[in-house]
């Protein structure tokens, strides 16, 4: 049985939407068929999201573990692998204090602003083939449009804990978002045109050749930016544990600070899944047709484990800097990537207006050297403007101490 | 190239990432311990104490108490006084050595043990009873001249790696070979008399013979 | 007092001993044994080495390395804790050191161990120097920070690596040589700028001069008595005062002592290099920003133990 209601809706091209839709239409009636299946749907997501979460929090410190040559939470469950589940448990028994001066409301609503985007991310997120749930046609400015309500939801934490260092992790984070917007929209522009459509489903289905191979630059853009707009080593000036205490979260405690967390580690899960998705190729790979969640799974794994690898590494840039590094750095190379991929696809583009998989092997042989000579070019260029941004020492004097000649 | 610091940093920490973690999960496992170790437990060595009081004068914050009254049965050691009361405020304790070092028949050392964690300060001080009834015996524990060398006193030059037991290692801080364990307290109580103006005692070796030997026995283990 | 002296800088309580005893020994007129003295020479060195690990790993962590470089140093400072647990029983609150001497000889396994740090520490430190020593971001963020040009430096008489970061060849160990430091062969290595990365790889080239020293020390080191024959309780004749100054891993640290002829000092009055070397504090922080706050505060490396002493 079909009713127009669902066949209509974007939840249709979900295959498990199907089943779970059918199976309940079999003895109830069409709308409530509808409703069950839609929110058994957003159940699952939910609690994979969240799960997802808890996840990379264990995770990403078993493997930051590794990398510091520790061991990592090993004590509660095999591995450690419980310790989330610990955390979060300790955390629901904490007091759930609010600052003195703080507006209520809005400090309230922060962690539910923080969880929702991310958790609306998912949606258009295709996990396998058939399998996202709602297979918008313009999925890409969806994500870049839903991704920005976070940085509403920070400076909403920052200013309404009435904390000063809240307030300066709210602006360097605002500032931050802001500047790393324009070079991961325009990087993604490139995938888009390269697909020659928003819906991630169909970018998918256009990677032939995955697209990190095809625009390399856009893909670094992207990790930059990206890494940026999650507050990620080494651009994670927001909560600069040792400038400004924990940034906007400073004065959240118990299950608010435990669903800000959540989306934090969450947002690391879902970034990366979306990179997997469009750069890596998403669900694509041998026996796709049954093993896409497997690959899927691998591809967000591998971005996330660059996540947690720079963290390990790299110690953390001064706000200016990254301000510096994102317009004199990102920014470039990002409009010089997407300037080749225009014209690239101008040219090699077939009458019906898509690219050939041969098509996108010239393109990743032309983007390889223009990525390499762009990288060098700007890193030499924004070389000489940041390391050499020195000052003259402030001379004071020091009444009654005579200074001494120093050959 | 600019920024190829960054990947070497990267690579650094990929080859740190398939290395063993030098931690030590405690509980399970544990760090050897070297002899030396001054831990948080007291050895008491009830037949050598002459209850003089020499580690009570020398702890640097006065948190060992002795109190005595004299023994009707004297030992050869001489000023043999019967404890009553020995008792060692561990929760002000700094873990020196001071007491151990300037003990003149080596009757105190201090264990390896270093979980004495309690939930009051009363139970923080080790009274006479609990040195009595500890769970270690005193052996040749810490005396860092207990550690034998095989003979000749040549030491270490150049930088060649030694297997173990090589016996090219001495260490001697008052002159002449280790002695072994049974006869420690004499050799230290000898220097000990030697240090003493008005020397009781010739400065030979046979002169405390029944010190070390059967005195010593039934305590001593390892 | 020996033992109270490991509590003023408990990350190179070694050296702490070190100036203690030789301000007693100055009281006393005494002289140590050869081989104490290069026993102390070894362990003061090894002892900066830590010192400096620490340093450096925490002031690479403020920058904001999630705890790596500072995992990495303390993978060879525990080494180095170890040794001295061969040697005294204690890892930190050594002791290790006396009036006319050391406390005792190195046990024999020590030698071996020693040798086998050292062979490992070559790996480790060329990885610490690997991750951080060109560092882009570590250079963007410290080359020109808080330069403390070398006149500031001398007025405002700091000591060791923030001394020698501003550029002034100033070290107690080259200038009024004690213990082995005659016998040793060592550079002192110079900075130029004085600013926060001048100081950063100040420490990391000490380091590498330490362990030249540690390797001359195994290899003149001499058999023989390590400690003077002096009773436990001392009682210099009063009236006399020593100043006893050594190169710790901070700055010039000495202790001045005065004897009225009793067992403890009349008076001692400690020169610590942190509390002098803080005081440079508003030359590095005026006109910059935040985030360099803790960044200059971690370059002059200074031990709140030592600084409320």
């Amino acid at each position: 049985m079909n009713c127009q209601l669902a066949t209509d809706s974007v939840l249709y091209a979900n295959g498990l939407y199907r089943v779970v839709y059918n199976l309940a239409g079999s003895f109830l009636p069409c709308w409530l068929a509808y409703v069950i299946a839609g929110l058994v749907i957003i159940f699952i997501l939910v609690n994979a999201v969240l799960l997802g979460a808890a996840v990379i929090t264990w995770g990403e410190r078993r493997v930051l573990g590794r990398f510091q040559n520790r061991v990592g939470p090993n004590r509660w469950g095999p591995f450690g692998l419980f310790q989330p589940i610990a955390d979060l448990l300790k955390l629901l028994t904490k007091e759930d204090l609010r600052p003195q001066g703080a507006d209520r409301i809005v400090f309230a609503l922060v962690p539910i602003l923080m969880v929702a985007p991310l958790i609306l991310l998912t949606a258009v997120i295709p996990f396998a083939k058939d399998t996202v749930l709602a297979s918008l046609n313009v999925g890409v400015l969806y994500i870049l449009a839903v991704s920005s309500v976070s940085s509403v939801a920070i400076f909403m934490a920052g200013w309404s804990s009435n904390n000063r260092y809240a307030m300066f992790g709210a602006a360097r984070a605002v500032a931050v978002l802001i500047s790393y917007e324009v070079p991961v929209v325009l990087s993604l522009l490139g995938v888009v045109m390269v697909a020659a459509s928003m819906s991630l489903g169909s970018i998918v289905e256009a990677q032939a050749l995955p697209f990190i191979l095809v625009m390399p630059m856009a893909f670094l853009v992207f990790l930059a930016g990206m890494s940026a707009e999650l507050n990620r080593s080494p651009f994670d000036v927001a909560e600069a544990e040792s400038e400004i205490i924990a940034g906007y979260h400073t004065e959240y405690s118990g299950v608010k600070f435990a669903l800000i967390q959540a989306a934090e580690f969450g947002g690391v899960g879902v970034v990366s899944a979306i990179a997997a998705v469009l750069f890596l190729g998403g669900w694509s790979g041998p026996w796709s047709e049954y093993l896409g969640w497997l690959w899927f799974l691998l591809k967000t794994g591998i971005v996330v484990f660059l996540f947690i690898w720079f963290r390990a590494t790299y110690p953390r840039l001064r706000i200016d800097q990254i301000m510096a590094f994102s317009w004199k750095f990102l920014l470039p190379l990002s409009m010089i990537s997407l300037a080749a991929v225009t014209l690239e696809v101008y040219f090699l583009r077939g009458d019906d207006g898509f690219l050939t998989t041969a098509d996108l092997a010239i393109m990743a042989a032309i983007n390889a050297v223009v990525t390499v000579v762009s990288v060098i070019v700007f890193g030499n260029l924004i070389r000489d403007k940041v390391t050499l941004r020195t000052r003259q020492p402030r001379q004071v004097a020091v009444p009654g101490v005579p200074t001494i000649e120093v050959s | 190239m600019y920024g190829l610091a960054m990947v070497k940093g990267l690579m650094v920490t990929l080859k740190n990432l398939t290395r063993k973690p030098f931690t030590v999960q405690y509980p399970e496992e544990r760090v050897r311990q070297h002899p030396r170790f001054r831990g948080e437990e007291f050895v008491w060595y009830e037949e050598r104490c002459t209850g003089c009081a020499s580690c009570a004068k020398y702890c640097p914050l006065g948190i060992i108490k002795i109190e005595t009254s004299p023994s009707g049965s004297a030992l050869p050691q001489g000023d043999k006084y019967r404890l009553e009361v020995f008792d060692i405020e561990l929760q002000r304790c700094m873990f020196c050595g001071l007491c151990v070092e300037a003990c003149p028949y080596d009757a105190l050392f201090m264990g390896s043990g270093f979980e004495q964690g309690q939930y009051s300060r009363k139970n923080m001080v080790i009274t006479i009873d609990q040195l009595r009834n500890a769970e270690k015996h005193p052996s040749t524990w810490f005396r860092p001249q207990l550690e034998g060398y095989e003979g000749e006193t040549s030491i270490r030059r150049g930088t060649p790696t030694i297997a173990q037991g090589d016996s090219r290692f001495t260490y001697d801080p008052r002159g002449g070979p280790p002695l072994g364990w049974r006869e420690v307290g004499r050799e230290a109580w000898r220097w000990h008399q030697r240090e003493k103006a008005g020397m009781r005692l010739e400065d030979s070796p046979e002169t405390p013979e029944t010190v070390g030997g059967e005195a010593t026995e039934p305590g001593a283990d390892d | 007092m020996v033992t109270l002296t490991d509590r003023l800088d408990y990350t190179s309580s070694m050296i702490n001993n070190q100036a203690y005893c030789l301000a007693v020994e100055e009281l006393l007129g005494v002289e140590p044994p050869p081989r104490a003295k290069y026993l102390r020479t070894q362990t003061a060195e090894l002892q900066r080495i830590a010192s400096h690990l620490i340093a450096v790993g925490f002031f690479v962590q403020e920058l904001g390395a999630f705890g790596t470089p500072l995992m990495y140093s303390f993978r060879s400072r525990e080494r180095i804790l170890d040794l001295f647990e061969m040697l005294c029983g204690a890892r930190v609150t050594v002791s290790y050191m006396r009036p006319g001497g050391v406390f005792a000889d190195a046990p024999r396994d020590f030698w071996p161990a020693l040798d086998r740090f050292l062979e490992d520490f070559e790996g480790e430190l060329a990885e610490i120097e690997q991750l951080l020593l060109e560092n882009e971001i570590l250079m963007v963020r410290t080359r020109g920070v808080s330069p403390i040009p070398a006149e500031v430096a001398i007025n405002c008489s700091v000591s060791g690596p923030v001394l020698r970061a501003s550029g002034i060849n100033w070290d107690w160990r080259k200038q009024e040589p004690y213990d082995a430091y005659d016998q040793v062969e060592f550079d002192v290595p110079i900075g130029s700028n004085g600013d926060n990365y001048d100081r950063f790889c100040e420490r990391m080239q000490e380091v590498h001069q330490s362990l030249r020293i540690v390797r001359q020390c195994i290899a003149q080191i001499e058999p023989g008595p390590v400690r003077l024959d002096l009773p436990l309780v001392l009682r210099p004749e009063a009236g006399r005062e020593a100043y006893g100054r050594v190169e710790a891993s901070k700055g010039e640290l000495a202790f001045y002592l005065v004897s009225d002829g009793g067992i403890s000092p009349y008076r001692c009055k400690i020169r610590s290099p942190s509390l002098i070397n803080l005081t440079i504090i508003e030359h590095l922080l005026v006109g910059w920003k935040l985030a360099d706050m803790i960044v200059s505060l971690g370059s002059i490396d200074i031990n709140m133990g030592e600084v409320d002493r």
